[in-house]
């Protein structure tokens, strides 16, 4: 069990079990969306003093502490336990791509170790990544009101208009970054 | 099963199902927004589709949770300019750090420490946009 479960998962299974959890958190009286966290801890910390927006009872919310304290445990548990250490079967044009930008061996983690270290926090290119995109993740997302949980899965599954306009935003800003910024924040 | 341990055994199942599914890595991000493969697209296209079935069958039936409460998904405010234009901003971050919010905690999971300076920014960010909130078109 745990052998089938540890190998890399086809996507058509991957889409199924995040419809499981969506249906899961629906029929526990809730909606799929993480982004909101980000307010709820404003809120938390008494940021209501500031602005109105995270002016409310922020413990309303605390179901979805739990669901991301879970997040956090379930990353570790599939990080280590239900890991096979095989590479990640990317496209070979896109190892070629990251290759040209000097990513070294694309694919054998989940994410360019070399790139995700402290070290790389005191480079331009970690600033603005790191710093520069985590404040677009956070202003970004909760200027339109959901991520790709609230907007991408769960506003189309409910044929929401907004949530359309959302993702088509989404997909405006990764491609502009991956074609055109990218190329040239990481050669910084 | 009390409420919370509920949502936290979903939170671990989430965790599980993101790193199974390579949504989370940077990679994956990177191959999706270049059209290099169906992988991404796939899981998304997969999880609407049962989703929207999903959803028409909640309503269509009027299904209770399982609490006996009648299930109600809030509609999604009609807030165009501000479904594109932080879509948009989303997008350049989702695309330059490899991780939408979910994967950024899962990721966390993983050990990768760098995430906690990316969710400090994402936490500074939301808390710019409630200042300026009233500012900003919506």
């Amino acid at each position: 069990m745990i052998d089938i479960i540890s190998q890399p998962w086809h996507w058509a299974i991957s889409g199924v079990m995040i419809v499981v959890v969506m249906a899961l958190l629906l029929f526990l009286g809730q909606r799929f969306g993480v982004s909101s966290s980000f307010r709820h801890v404003c809120s938390a910390v008494g940021f209501g003093k500031n602005a109105s927006y995270f002016d409310y009872n922020w413990k309303d919310h605390l179901w979805l502490m739990y669901f991301i304290f879970g997040s956090i445990v379930g990353g570790a548990i599939a990080s280590t336990l239900l890991n096979d250490q095989e590479p990640i079967q990317l496209s070979l044009a896109t190892i070629e791509h990251l290759k040209e930008l000097n990513i070294s061996h694309p694919g054998e983690a989940q994410y360019p170790i070399d790139l995700f270290s402290i070290e790389s926090l005191f480079t331009i290119k970690g600033i603005i990544l790191f710093i520069g995109g985590g404040f677009l993740i956070g202003f970004g997302t909760r200027y339109a009101g959901g991520c790709t949980s609230g907007h991408a899965i769960s506003g189309l599954s409910n044929l929401q208009l907004p949530s359309l306009v959302a993702v088509i935003g989404f997909f405006i800003g990764g491609l502009l970054t991956t074609h055109v910024l990218l190329p040239i924040i990481l050669n910084l | 099963m009390p409420k919370n341990l509920s949502f936290l055994s979903v939170g671990i199942l989430f965790g599980v199902v993101m790193t199974k599914s390579e949504a989370i890595s940077w990679y994956r991000i990177q191959e999706m927004f270049l059209f290099h493969s169906i992988h991404m697209y796939g899981i998304i296209g997969v999880a609407v589709v049962l989703g929207i079935l999903l959803h028409q069958l909640i309503k269509r039936r009027k299904l209770n949770s399982f609490f006996g409460v009648p299930i109600t998904i809030k509609a999604k405010p009609e807030t165009y300019k501000a479904s594109i234009i932080g879509g948009t901003l989303f997008g350049f971050g989702w695309a330059m750090t490899g991780a939408c919010p979910g994967p950024l905690y899962v990721l966390l999971g993983h050990g990768a420490f760098v995430i906690i300076i990316v969710i400090i920014s994402a936490l500074f960010g939301t808390y710019v946009y409630g200042i300026i909130r009233d500012r900003l078109p919506h």
